[in-house]
């Protein structure tokens, strides 16, 4: 099986000398999903953005697919590993939920008519294709998260990496965001603290104590032993 | 809000919203050139323009009363001047300053809601209008959402807590805003983060490809031409 | 101070929309040619809360009511290219959104506030390496600039002004422009708190020239009002000796030569005249602008 996340001795300090992250060691391969747990503040998010190079680490390596995120590989980098943040007010900025979800395709460097395809294609995943000519602030929370998660299948990535999915989510809008994420056949990283949703989607998850990797294993031995 | 008026407007189907941005771009220019260069002599070619405009906007099938009183924000401003006019004994000159200046917002507002921001930005890009400057627009809009949004859940937070937004003490509005801005540039970064995420470098990449077609040809020449030579006719 | 349509004689918005396009083509390539997309979200928020800045406007009696402009603001964080186009697009969008300035007179406003109201406060700001009081200097150089243009190209246009008015509009310009500088000053300093190197020092000194450039500016457009201090018969005089009058009939010889042949109406000519002039610096500066691009591409 091929390794596509391989983190070795990550550390990350931020400008004021404040430890993010001392020392993480992970990997991840396809098709695997794993569930980072933790308290707030213990790095989760910050690790997840050295993952497609929004952070530079200040020691450690990160490669994905074998390749380190770096550089020239960046660009690549982004197509391989998409982010799903938090707030989707955040990343839907293009004026259409079609341009929104062409716009990744279309840095790549496609044509127009190549990125509406692939958009077509990613918002049919995702059960969005009929608000295509939709402006995304007129959407509701979990068309949103739905659209921001279609412009992130539009450049093909083999890992998807999910900050809090579920806030601003009702019960209904939840279940089914878990039911469409298991569908997706990428390897996937849910940074979360819904436990039913974890649940529903990873066998594995990671616990992050103030910027290092304490502990790994499946999902209910992790919750019994720091009674999560 | 006056712009999310024109924006639930600018989301027609209408004949004249699925016109090409550059055609109505241009037809407006025609308006406005002849519209500013008109003198207190002239007043019945402004009767006729008031009336092509409100036809258009009643043939848009927009609110014509609505769209014609969103125009009259200018109006304190010109009254103003014309008060001054009249004093100085020419009160035509002021008359005069108070109809351009309206009419003009007329063909601005009827240019806005019937043509979305989007679009707007496409038919500039295809008048050549610079690139970059485009795109700031782009960025500006959006970023001026992001603080309308920020600022309105501030001041829900505040009155929720203390009642109404002390507008009177500077201090307070002072660090209001000082605080306004730290939470705008705070989701500022995280959308650029996002896009950053998706490729971002610089360059948001072109998408629509509008074509203008043949009705498209007809709106500039069966508006824009009339409108002109119905000003040079009348000298 | 966003001068609407309707107010500006056919001449000064010619003239200042001839001007201001292929200012704002040329700033617009080298904003583009230097720009740090890491500086996006500051441009943006920047813009945005300039952008409402303007929308508070005091009235200063004589119609042309006074705000806080922003252009030294917006200046000294982005630097001048990228300031201008900021401010551009801030002034085209309250043109077409809230009717806030005319559209053929955004060339008039693109000019005062975006072109001359941000080199005008960067002038100084850079002369002085951008310490305290050259903030200051910037705010307050930059509004004064951009209101007594704006007020001269009125009175340019033959709109009706009491003396009187005249005077104690000036004397608020003069409290804005105070007003301004301070704000500017205060502005500046907390960001530069809040984010370290946000403002953008100077790098080359050439500190005469600078100096030189900011009161020139000052006083061209104290010279530009003094010479149209007399409300009518002003298109004649100022034809004569002002540097406006200059600055267009210099711009429109070369077509004025069609001028005489072409019709016998005043009106028509000299719509066409200007008008053809626009499309001719148009079509100017798209070639110049492709050429450009290709010879980068080339190199």
């Amino acid at each position: 099986m091929s390794r596509i996340v391989e983190v070795r001795g990550l550390c990350y300090a931020w400008e004021d000398g404040t430890e993010a992250l001392r020392g993480i060691d992970f990997n991840l391969d396809a098709g695997q999903t794993v569930a980072l747990l933790g308290p707030n503040g213990s790095g989760k998010t910050t690790f997840a953005l050295h993952l497609n190079g929004l952070l530079q680490p200040s020691a450690g390596s990160v490669l994905i697919d074998g390749v380190a995120v770096r550089g020239k590989h960046l660009a690549a980098i982004r197509r391989k590993v998409g982010l799903v943040f938090q707030d989707s007010d955040n990343q839907l900025f293009m004026p259409t939920v079609l341009e929104d979800v062409a716009f990744a395709p279309l840095s790549a460097g496609l044509s127009p008519e190549q990125a509406t395809d692939k958009a077509i294609a990613a918002l049919r995943q995702v059960g969005m294709e009929s608000k295509s000519g939709k402006a995304p602030w007129h959407l509701s929370s979990g068309e949103k998260k739905r659209v921001a998660i279609a412009g992130i299948l539009a450049s093909d990535p083999l890992l998807l990496v999910l900050d809090e999915p579920t806030t601003f989510l009702d019960p209904p809008g939840q279940r089914s965001l878990a039911t469409l994420l298991a569908g997706l056949p990428q390897a996937k990283i849910l940074i979360t603290h819904d436990m039913p949703f974890a649940r529903s989607l990873a066998a594995e998850a990671v616990f992050f104590q103030e910027g290092s990797i304490t502990a790994r294993g499946s999902l209910e031995q992790i919750v019994t032993q720091f009674d999560w | 809000m006056r712009h999310a008026r024109l924006e639930l407007w600018s989301r027609g189907t209408s004949f004249a919203h699925r016109r090409h941005p550059a055609a109505k771009i241009v037809v407006t220019l025609a308006f406005l050139v002849s519209i500013a260069t008109l003198q207190p002599a002239h007043w019945p070619l402004g009767l006729l323009y008031f009336a092509m405009l409100s036809v258009l906007t009643w043939a848009a099938r927009l609110p014509v009363l609505r769209v014609q009183m969103a125009a009259s924000v200018v109006l304190p401003f010109a009254t103003v001047f014309a008060i001054f006019s009249f004093f100085a004994g020419a009160p035509e000159k002021g008359l005069a300053i108070m109809a351009r200046s309206w009419l003009s917002a007329f063909t601005t507002v009827l240019l806005m809601s019937t043509t979305s921001q989007p679009d707007l930005l496409a038919g500039l890009e295809v008048l050549h209008a610079p690139r970059f400057l485009v795109q700031v627009m782009q960025f500006l809009y959006r970023y001026l959402l992001v603080l309308l949004e920020e600022a309105s859940a501030m001041r829900a937070a505040a009155s929720s807590r203390a009642g109404k937004l002390g507008s009177r003490e500077f201090r307070r509005a002072a660090a209001a805003a000082g605080v306004l801005f730290a939470r705008s540039w705070g989701r500022a970064n995280s959308i650029h983060q996002a896009m950053t995420a998706r490729g971002f470098d610089g360059a948001i990449p072109r998408f629509r490809v509008l074509r203008p077609n043949l009705a498209d040809a007809w709106y500039v020449l069966g508006l824009a031409l009339p409108v002109i030579a119905a000003r040079v006719a009348l000298r | 101070m966003h001068i609407p349509d309707g107010y500006l004689s056919t001449r000064v918005w010619i003239a200042t929309d001839l001007l201001a396009v292929p200012a704002v083509a040329v700033l617009a390539r080298r904003a583009q040619a230097k720009f740090d997309h890491h500086r996006i979200p500051l441009m943006g928020v920047m813009g945005a809360f300039v952008f409402a800045a303007q929308m508070i406007n005091f009235p200063a009696g004589n119609g042309t009511s006074s705000h806080l402009v922003g252009a030294a603001l917006l200046g000294c964080l982005l630097g001048p290219a990228a300031a201008a186009i900021v401010m551009t697009a801030i002034l085209a969008t309250q043109a077409l959104l809230f009717q806030d300035g005319g559209l053929l007179a955004l060339g008039a406003n693109v000019f005062n506030m975006a072109i001359v109201g941000v080199f005008a406060g960067y002038l100084p700001f850079a002369a002085l390496r951008g310490s305290r009081a050259g903030l200051f200097l910037a705010g307050f150089c930059s509004l004064l600039s951009a209101a007594v243009l704006a007020l001269s190209e009125l009175l340019i246009s033959g709109v009706s002004m009491p003396p009187t008015m005249l005077s104690i509009s000036f004397a608020w310009f003069l409290v804005s422009a105070v007003i301004e500088g301070a704000l500017t000053m205060a502005v500046a300093v907390a960001l530069e708190r809040i984010q370290p190197g946000c403002l953008r020092k100077p790098t080359t000194g050439g500190r005469a020239w600078v100096f030189a450039g900011g009161a020139a500016a000052l006083l061209g457009s104290a010279g530009w009002m003094i010479a149209s201090d007399r409300p009518d018969g002003l298109q004649s005089l100022a034809l004569k000796t002002g540097i406006s009058g200059n600055a267009t009939s210099i711009i429109t010889s070369p077509l004025g030569a069609y001028q005489a042949s072409f019709v016998s109406n005043p009106w028509l000519a000299k719509s066409v005249a200007g008008v053809a002039g626009l499309v001719v610096i148009y079509v100017v500066c798209v070639a110049l602008s492709r050429g450009l691009r290709a010879t980068g591409e080339g190199a």
